[in-house]
């Protein structure tokens, strides 16, 4: 027998064209898995979990045995491990780069707070323990509610609503039973154009008519508009400040004067805090209503969707009409008042929103956050977002149309319009070409004040150079679409999809899986 | 600070490409009075990773957790034991610090789970679809009630005496401003349901019948008979069920003619967390699809023919719809939604079964040990892991004390009804796989002390 010499080749060797990307039979490729639905992978039979051996009793459920299958496929642990591992990198995170969707606060999630969050002194109480063995977790909502109030400047604040658009529906509750309280009975909720639509949504839902305010040429609440239309009718009016064109309404304290005048209240969407925590109080402003979203200016996580966390504070005019259940403290014990028959200073409630208490798991977080910054830090937050979306608005406004860039610095976010785009070439071509470039796109298509609006938020946690590289890569493509560059229309073509069909999918909705042979029969 | 990558020097820099002389400068457009000029008073400054670590680690040392104590509360909120994989699956960043998944291409993960998320909830509540997943329980289930005064256009909505009380506030919080009437009263002590009740008063102004199974209570009873009412008068039953866990062991609301079914997906996965985030189940038979509310996941294909996903139907929505959106509903419960994804992966049909039957006889056998106990008579003839006791003294009291012997021992009717004092013995007592025969044993022989 001889020994081979050879060895292997150590230096790629040049191939033609044609075989830079060939297919591959799995219809992987190398580190980008494809990864089937766990319908198409599990079987009825196949189980990750062991459990103890299971007592011999007589069945109480009452003739309500559940018989036939459910149609449940399980995998082992690996399998379960592989399937989410491999289908998680198919997700843009702000783990993996620059995350600039407008209005969304998409900051780095520091890993302390998940810690903090998942200690079994927080993570494993039954919501319903007795209040002696909770003591603690009822410090945790009074400290973060004692933060936001002194941080807002508020009277003080309801800890319960799930998320912002919660927050919303609990302000306005808030304002209708303050109202209805004073038999002052209103109908006319003010909306600006530029307004998120959970605004008009929630105005809605509490049963008001819902009124557009006009914005001004420069991005702003139209004040002598609202002031002509304010009147008896009219209960509140929703102001997001900074608003979504990413401007601070100079006029802020204007408004609130001249709508408490006329005996309304101040609704603030506070989706944008962000951008003024530790330098501005709404209180100062005369706000009466402002929801906190959490996982925005204070950092939860996202998780893909929620879960958010939207507490509200409330002026003094609000206070007494505030959700149950809250915690107050009562000498050196917290106690969670959470009785609806409750008949002393709390008897004007407008009742309960939630199951519970409101999300503790993101208080933890959130609180964990705070004391971390620091009134200082908090201050710091606030200034170097700003920084970054003005050093992004400078960056490019050579390139990209800044509808509002003439009338002074912009707050925590850069707006950009598609004027000046090349004919057929719109702000979606711009946004799938970031997707290529390595970035998650920009808020797209929203405020609806702005033709083909781009809304930047990148956040104070960016560094300068993740900054550079992500104004670079916007410049390219701001260059390509102007110049008519058609490949651009294809983007992403480095996705782990192309363009996905969104109208096939609204018109013959899949909703649920369903076996092959069903679907099939079912045609 | 930490997590502030700008330096000073960055800072020159990026000021001089802007053209302003400082930060502060930026924030031109906020009137000078509104301004504060440094840092807010009485606020304490940032502090190390350690620093705040130890402050709520002492925070936590102060609470009682479940793992600690002998533990059998319920009553909404369920313990079971979560598989190591779930928590490590869900801190994976590209899960845990992804958005909405407002562009598909790269957002495919978040959308293939949601997809395979929405079948399996489907198939457990034994409804044609569900959505991706509401706040919690409660918030689901008054949106259902808002969901069937649309189909029906009608405005009166039956809750049974047997729905969680918590989810009848918020029902009729929102239904102050909603204009809904709601129409209720607190259970009694008996071991039948009321469902013979609620047949006995729909009419022809009803929207619905929300009826909870296995109810607060712990009681479990066929649905058929109501959903066959409910129909008949034109009228919608909504089925709620808190403890999913159940649906491993007891007949789907859906199968017996349910037309919404919504729950608390807490129980797999996202654990107790005192009450919140937690998971809102939403489905309902395919005709009502376009009047539910919440984000929808479909699937569909790309540019090159794959199969791929995205959010779907958004013409509900708010962001499209504003003020004519089927509810105001935004953010929804992503993270938990994996969470109880995982877990119901890992179990799969054999395990979640299992894992049904487990809790099934464990409670068998406490609720017979309990009943056993001077003073102390079990209510329910049917139930799944939760029952009621009825107790020869005030619930409230005994659990409170039970609480000072380190006996985590149900939710007393006291605190859950706290204005129907003649249910004030009534104890829930919730045991899953988590509660061991010791566990059973101190907590009688505690009972009976208190008891004697």
């Amino acid at each position: 027998m001889t020994m081979l010499k050879e060895g292997r080749p150590t230096a790629p060797q040049a191939v033609a064209e044609e075989h830079v990307a060939p297919a591959t039979a799995t219809g992987n490729r190398a580190l980008m898995l494809e990864e089937p639905l766990i319908f198409e992978i599990g079987s009825a039979d196949t189980t990750g979990v062991d459990f103890a051996e299971v007592p011999k009793v007589k069945s109480r459920l009452g003739n309500l045995a559940r018989k036939e299958a459910i149609g449940l496929p399980g995998l082992s642990e690996q399998e379960t491990v592989r399937h989410y591992t491999r289908l998680s990198r198919q997700n843009y995170a702000i783990d993996l780069g620059l995350f600039p969707l407008g209005s969304c606060t998409m900051k780095h999630n520091p890993r302390l707070n998940e810690k903090v969050a998942r200690m079994p002194g927080f993570a494993d109480l039954h919501p319903l323990a007795p209040q002696s063995t909770v003591q603690g977790a009822l410090a945790v909502i009074h400290e973060l509610a004692q933060w936001l109030v002194t941080l807002t400047g508020m009277h003080s604040v309801a800890m319960s609503p799930k998320a912002g658009a919660h927050g919303e529906l609990c302000g306005l509750l808030a304002i209708r039973a303050a109202l209805e309280a004073r038999g002052d009975a209103r109908s006319v909720v003010l909306v600006p154009e530029s307004a998120h639509g959970t605004n008009p949504a929630t105005a809605a839902f509490c049963g008001y008519k819902v009124e557009d305010i006009p914005a001004t040429p420069d991005g702003r609440v139209d004040l002598e508009a609202l002031k002509s239309r304010l009147g008896p009718d009219v209960a509140a009016v929703m102001i997001t400040n900074p608003n979504t064109c990413g401007l601070f309404e100079r006029d802020m304290k204007t408004i609130s004067d001249a709508v408490h005048a006329a005996g309304a209240f101040v609704y603030c969407d506070g989706a944008n805090f962000n951008a003024i925590v530790g330098r501005v109080r709404p209180g100062d402003l005369g706000v009466d209503a402002m929801h906190i979203n959490l996982h925005k200016t204070f950092s939860t996580p996202h998780g893909g969707g929620g879960p958010g966390s939207g507490p509200v504070v409330l002026s003094q005019a609000l206070a007494p009409f505030a959700p149950l259940p809250f915690v107050e403290k009562q000498g050196d014990r917290f106690v969670l008042v959470e009785e609806e028959s409750v008949e002393d200073h709390h008897g004007g409630s407008f009742g309960r929103m939630v199951a519970f208490h409101g999300q503790m798991g993101m208080f933890t977080r959130a609180l964990a956050y705070i004391l971390s910054h620091g009134a200082d830090g908090l201050r710091q937050v606030s200034g170097d977002a700003v920084l970054n979306a003005n050093y992004i608005l400078r960056s490019l406004s050579d390139v990209l149309d800044a509808p509002f860039g003439g009338s002074g610095p912009c707050m925590h976010e850069a707006l950009f319009s598609d004027k000046g785009l090349a004919e057929g070439f719109t702000t979606l071509d711009i946004a799938k070409g970031l997707i290529d470039e390595g970035f998650h796109p920009m808020t797209m298509y929203f405020p609806l004040v702005v033709h083909g609006a781009m809304l930047v938020e990148p956040t104070e946690t960016e560094s300068k150079a993740a900054l550079d590289q992500f104004i670079m890569a916007l410049r390219s493509l701001a260059e390509r679409a102007k110049a008519g560059d058609e490949a651009l229309k294809g983007a992403p073509y480095h996705a782990p999809r192309r363009r996905l069909d969104e109208t096939l999918a609204a018109r013959k909705p899949v909703l649920v899986w369903t076996e092959p042979e069903l679907a099939e029969a079912a045609e | 600070m930490r997590y502030l990558p700008i330096t000073d020097a960055d800072r020159q820099e990026m000021l001089s490409v802007i053209g302003a002389a400082s930060v502060d400068d930026l924030f031109v457009d906020v009137p000078v009075q509104a301004r504060l000029p440094g840092t807010i008073v009485g606020l304490p400054d940032h502090a190390s990773e350690l620093a705040v670590e130890r402050h709520m680690a002492k925070l936590a040392r102060q609470n009682l957790s479940a793992g600690e104590a002998p533990f059998f509360l319920g009553a909404g909120a369920y313990r079971h034991h979560v598989p190591a994989s779930v928590d490590h699956l869900i801190q994976r960043g590209e899960f845990l610090t992804a958005y909405t998944p407002y562009q598909p291409e790269i957002a495919q993960g978040t959308l293939q789970v949601l997809f395979e998320f929405q079948t399996q909830v489907a198939r457990l509540l034994g409804c044609d679809v569900a959505n991706a997943s509401m706040y919690d329980g409660s918030t689901a289930c008054w949106e259902a009630i808002g969901m069937a005064r649309r189909i029906t256009k009608r405005g009166k909505a039956l809750l049974s005496s047997g729905l969680h009380p918590h989810y009848v506030s918020v029902a009729k919080t929102m239904a102050k401003f909603t204009g809904d009437a709601l129409v209720h009263e607190a259970p009694k002590l008996d071991a039948a349901t009321d469902i013979d009740a609620l047949v006995a008063s729909i009419d022809k102004d009803t929207s619905c019948v929300v009826v909870q199974y296995p109810d607060i209570l712990g009681r479990i009873a066929d649905l058929t008979p109501l959903a066959n009412a409910a129909h008949e008068a034109g009228a919608l039953l909504v089925a709620v069920v808190t403890e999913p866990v159940a649906l491993g062991a007891i007949a789907a609301p859906g199968h017996m003619g349910a037309d919404i079914v919504v729950g608390e997906g807490q129980s797999l996965g996202v654990g107790l967390q005192f009450g919140g985030p937690y998971l809102g189940l939403f489905g309902c038979k395919q005709k009502y699809v376009r009047q539910m509310p919440g984000r929808l996941c479909g699937e569909t294909v790309d540019a090159a023919g794959q199969r791929g996903f995205v959010l779907t139907l958004s013409t509900r929505e708010q962001h499209i719809r504003r003020e004519k959106a089927t509810s105001n509903i935004c953010t929804n419960s992503g993270l938990c939604a994996l969470a109880f994804s995982i877990h119901m992966t890992l179990l799969g049909e054999k395990g979640l079964r299992e894992l049904a039957t487990l809790n099934h006889a464990l409670a068998v056998e406490a609720a017979d040990r309990l009943a056993k106990v001077p003073g102390v008579c079990l209510l329910n003839d049917a139930f799944f892991n939760e029952f009621t006791l009825i107790l020869s003294k005030d619930a409230r009291d005994v659990v409170r004390n039970l609480a000072d012997k380190g006996v985590l021992g149900g939710v007393s009717l006291g605190r859950l009804f706290p204005d129907a004092a003649d249910i004030g013995n009534g104890l829930v007592v919730a045991v899953t796989e988590t509660v061991t025969a010791e566990d059973v044993e101190t907590f009688a022989k505690a009972l009976e002390e208190e008891l004697a």
